[in-house]
């Protein structure tokens, strides 16, 4: 079946290198204490982490728009879970009363 | 494919026997069939409680049982009608019998999956029916915090069961989604299909997203009961209203789980009594995916007096009104599919403009419940139950009904007692309005709802609403009778009683164990009439 | 779905076109099993970025008690086996099966080296009374929150969940050595490998999330 993409060894060592190397650059910030920006920096990284775990080593950079649009949603209504929640949350518990 | 189907006498229900036959079955269709038992039998136990329900309150103060009792009954009223019957209802029963007939494919796409979802499903229902032996609770079927958390209840194996019934649900709306995308009939595309599929596509997604997200919350429920982490106790520094945005996140959306199949149903009632190819195909079709999306970002509506920000309840206010939608653009459809048919009134048709009615007076009321001012007055009365019950019974149930007639048929391959199929409808429809329809007029009023217990003001429209429930429940008793009269001695169907168009009718009645002797190829459209 | 055991060939359940048609059926139904893992995951996570707006102060002061040392090592642990999984994969491709075997294996190893950590995480949180809820003592552990036990709460549930994923993919994985050794995946037929590979680089990527969220920002 040529339809199986089978991608070259070296890929998986550099993707897993830049994954120690991201790890190490986490831990760096945090060392750093920027305060405020600590966490969006943190998430950020994670971020860029998690894509390359899903494009490479779970070969979505290779796989059909359905399986991506599959995945892409999960987080999409993930966000809509967040976001409406955060709403109320907001504009009751952190504009008025104290729990 | 299927050689033992060369012989007429030899379909899905003959060709193999015995009880071990049906239990390790990977039919699609047998499978269907024990989720129709299963389901029949906690239907009967979810409208025993109903009726015991209308039963105390037929006139004020103690009738039958204590208000702890009554707590109970409600509890597992909502509790078994909500989860192990609407939600899994048309899915699991018709849409695992038809959906794969209807793209024209030989089974779903995970047989063994499906009869895993179904051993899934029971191990969650009998964990649940255990409750009735322990200590009943008394949650209602929502769990609200913190109640949840404090009362002495088997709330933990309920919530468990749930979960666990959750996890079956999930896995039925990954196989349809993977069946509806790869075994499409060739020749069908997306928008070849007949709209059952499509409704049963739209609920699946639902289904495999808003399902996790429950089940991560009763998890956290039984974090907070067994470890009280607080997250949903306020005592500890929690939101009990974060529970209520969890719980909703799943619940609104399972809402239209239940309603967005019964829709499917009534698109291939209306089209093939009417002789008449559907009108607005497609936009059906995307009304379901836009009801599906909409469903989303609207569960806020259920909290317009739980306390939570008055910003939040008027952009879920606002929200909430675009559920009107499409499902207007659905009605519309419909009606105009009737427009000029060569409309005939056999049973099926008659519960699906028996749902056309009900559905109306369900879907306006709760436009008016979405508004914010008005919601704020008729909370937690009578209204919103019967609009609920109007939608649910009056919508999803009536449309269960038509279903099962239309494809008895094709299902047992018997035809069943026309009379009395129509009595059944005269009786559930006129018992249906004499039940909830004085329930709108209580709500209004002022009762509330889930009292025991009501002022003598409100004892006449009670009564008027206990009796028309004796009127749906001989309704039910009589369709069982004709159901199982039908399967005993019913006379041989032809293949498609109906001359309706879509795949399932092109097969024997019942059909071969692998559905088509011939792989079919669509070249028509499933309502080219 | 039926398995042949022959090393060139792979016979597809009847109702599906053929083998390749059957493979990309089944690789769907996995992604549609991760979206449902990440919205439960995702639960939980929405529950900590919530309650973390409301109490930045306790988070901080329940971060400070784990030692993101051990928080560090766990996930490069996991990145190693993610590498390793993922070769189990490509090796299977080629058709090396035994190079696929051990990668496998040295999958589960990782998987092990893992979960010994965390239990020595737990074991001194146990020691020092950091318990989940209503078990902390604020007063016990000198916390200066009232309501540090709804840190470790999430804490525990959330590396609870995740730990209880990472027992059933080594359970998965070890049926995966198990079938490679009997060689039964080649280069037209390794689904089953690919699928739990899938679901391991989940765990590996719920942990990626984690472990910035739990250990470092407070």
């Amino acid at each position: 079946m040529s339809e199986h993409h089978v991608m070259p060894l070296k890929t998986y060592f550099k993707v897993a290198g830049g994954l120690v190397l991201l790890t190490i650059l986490t831990v760096v910030f945090h060392e750093m204490k920027m305060g405020a920006l600590a966490g969006p920096v943190a998430f950020l990284i994670a971020a860029v982490k998690a894509s390359l775990v899903l494009l490479y080593f779970m070969h979505l950079k290779y796989d059909n728009m359905t399986n991506r649009v599959i995945f892409g949603s999960g987080f999409f209504f993930l966000i809509l879970l967040f976001a409406f929640s955060y709403v109320d949350i907001w504009t009751r518990i952190k504009s008025f009363s104290t729990l | 494919m299927g050689t033992a189907s060369t012989n007429p006498n030899v379909n899905y229900l003959t060709e193999f026997s015995g009880i071990k036959s049906w239990l390790f079955s990977l039919d699609h269709k047998r499978i269907g069939l024990m989720y129709m038992i299963a389901i029949l039998f906690f239907f009967l136990v979810g409208g025993i409680m109903a009726m015991l329900i209308r039963l105390e309150l037929f006139s004020p103060g103690p009738t039958l049982f204590s208000a702890d009792t009554y707590n109970q009954v409600l509890t597992y009223h909502g509790a078994i009608m909500v989860f192990m019957v609407i939600v899994p209802g048309i899915p699991a029963i018709l849409g695992n019998f038809f959906l794969p007939l209807q793209i024209g494919a030989a089974d779903v796409a995970f047989p063994r999956l499906n009869l895993a979802s179904w051993y899934v499903f029971m191990f969650g229902a009998i964990l649940a029916f255990t409750t009735l032996f322990t200590t009943k609770i008394d949650t209602g079927w929502t769990f609200y915090t913190p109640y949840s958390i404090k009362t002495g209840t088997a709330v933990i194996t309920i919530v468990l069961a749930a979960f666990i019934m959750g996890m079956s649900s999930i896995l039925t709306g990954l196989n349809f989604i993977v069946t509806t995308h790869k075994l499409r009939a060739p020749g069908m595309s997306m928008f070849d299909m007949p709209l059952f599929v499509w409704s049963l596509y739209s609920t699946a997604i639902i289904q495999v997203i808003a399902t996790p997200v429950l089940g991560i919350t009763l998890l956290l429920l039984v974090a907070e009961r067994v470890l009280g982490i607080g997250i949903f106790d306020p005592k500890l520094g929690g939101d009990p209203v974060l529970f209520q945005h969890f719980f909703w996140f799943y619940s609104h959306p399972a809402v239209y789980i239940m309603i967005l199949p019964a829709m499917g149903i009534i698109s291939e009632l209306i089209s093939a009594f009417s002789r008449k190819t559907i009108f607005g195909y497609k936009a059906i079709a995307f009304s379901s995916l836009g009801i599906a999306a909409v469903s989303f970002i609207v569960w806020g509506h259920h909290m317009f007096v739980s306390g939570q920000s008055e910003i939040a309840g008027v952009i879920f206010s606002f929200i909430t009104m675009l559920v009107g939608v499409p499902t207007a653009i659905k009605m519309f459809n419909w009606l105009a599919t009737l427009y000029k048919g060569s409309v005939s009134f056999e049973s099926p048709m008659l519960y699906a403009l028996g749902f056309l009615f009900l559905f109306a007076i369900g879907g306006v009321t709760g436009i008016m419940l979405a508004t914010l001012g008005v919601d704020v007055h008729f909370h937690d009365t009578y209204f919103v139950v019967a609009h609920f019950h109007y939608v649910m019974v009056g919508g999803t149930l009536m449309a269960i009904m038509g279903g099962f007639y239309y494809w008895f048929p094709k299902m047992f391959g018997k035809m069943y007692n026309e009379g009395l199929a129509r009595l059944t409808f005269v009786l559930i429809f006129i018992g249906f309005n004499v039940t909830f329809f004085p329930q709108f007029i209580l709500g209004a009023m002022g009762m509330p709802r889930r009292y025991f217990d009501y002022i003598p003001a409100y004892e006449s429209l009670n009564k008027i609403s206990t009796i028309g429930s004796w009127m749906i429940a001989a309704g039910f008793f009589l369709a069982l009778y004709v159901i199982i009269r039908g399967i005993i001695s019913g006379p041989k169907a032809p293949a498609n009683p109906w001359g309706a168009k879509t795949l399932e009718w092109q097969t024997s009645s019942p059909p071969p164990h692998f559905n088509f002797d011939k792989k079919p190829t669509v070249t028509g459209g499933p309502y080219d009439y | 779905m039926t398995t042949n055991h022959s090393a060139t060939a792979h016979h597809h359940s009847h109702h599906f076109d053929s083998a390749q048609h059957e493979y990309e059926s089944d690789k769907e139904g996995i992604w549609l099993f991760m979206v449902t893992e990440i919205l439960m995951f995702g639960g939980l996570f929405v529950a900590y970025a919530i309650f973390h707006q409301i109490y930045p102060e306790m988070f901080a002061e329940g971060a400070k008690q784990l030692s993101w040392k051990m928080g560090f090592f766990n996930t490069l642990v996991l990145i190693a086996s993610s590498l390793t999984m993922a070769l189990g994969i490509y090796y299977n491709q080629i058709n090396k099966s035994n190079k696929a075997f051990w990668n496998l294996i040295a999958t589960l190893v990782l998987a092990g080296i893992f979960l010994v950590v965390k239990y020595f995480e737990y074991a001194s949180k146990f020691e020092t009374g950091f318990l989940p809820g209503k078990f902390l003592n604020p007063e016990t552990v000198g916390a200066t929150s009232q309501n540090l036990g709804m840190y470790f709460g999430l804490y525990f549930c959330m590396t609870g969940l995740h730990g209880l994923h990472v027992v059933i993919g080594m359970i998965l994985i070890s049926w995966l050595a198990y079938r490679t050794k009997r060689g039964d995946f080649n280069a037209n037929y390794y689904t089953p490998v690919e699928g739990v590979g899938i679901f391991w680089h989940i765990v590996d990527l719920i942990w990626i999330f984690l472990f910035p969220l739990l250990y470092l920002v407070g």
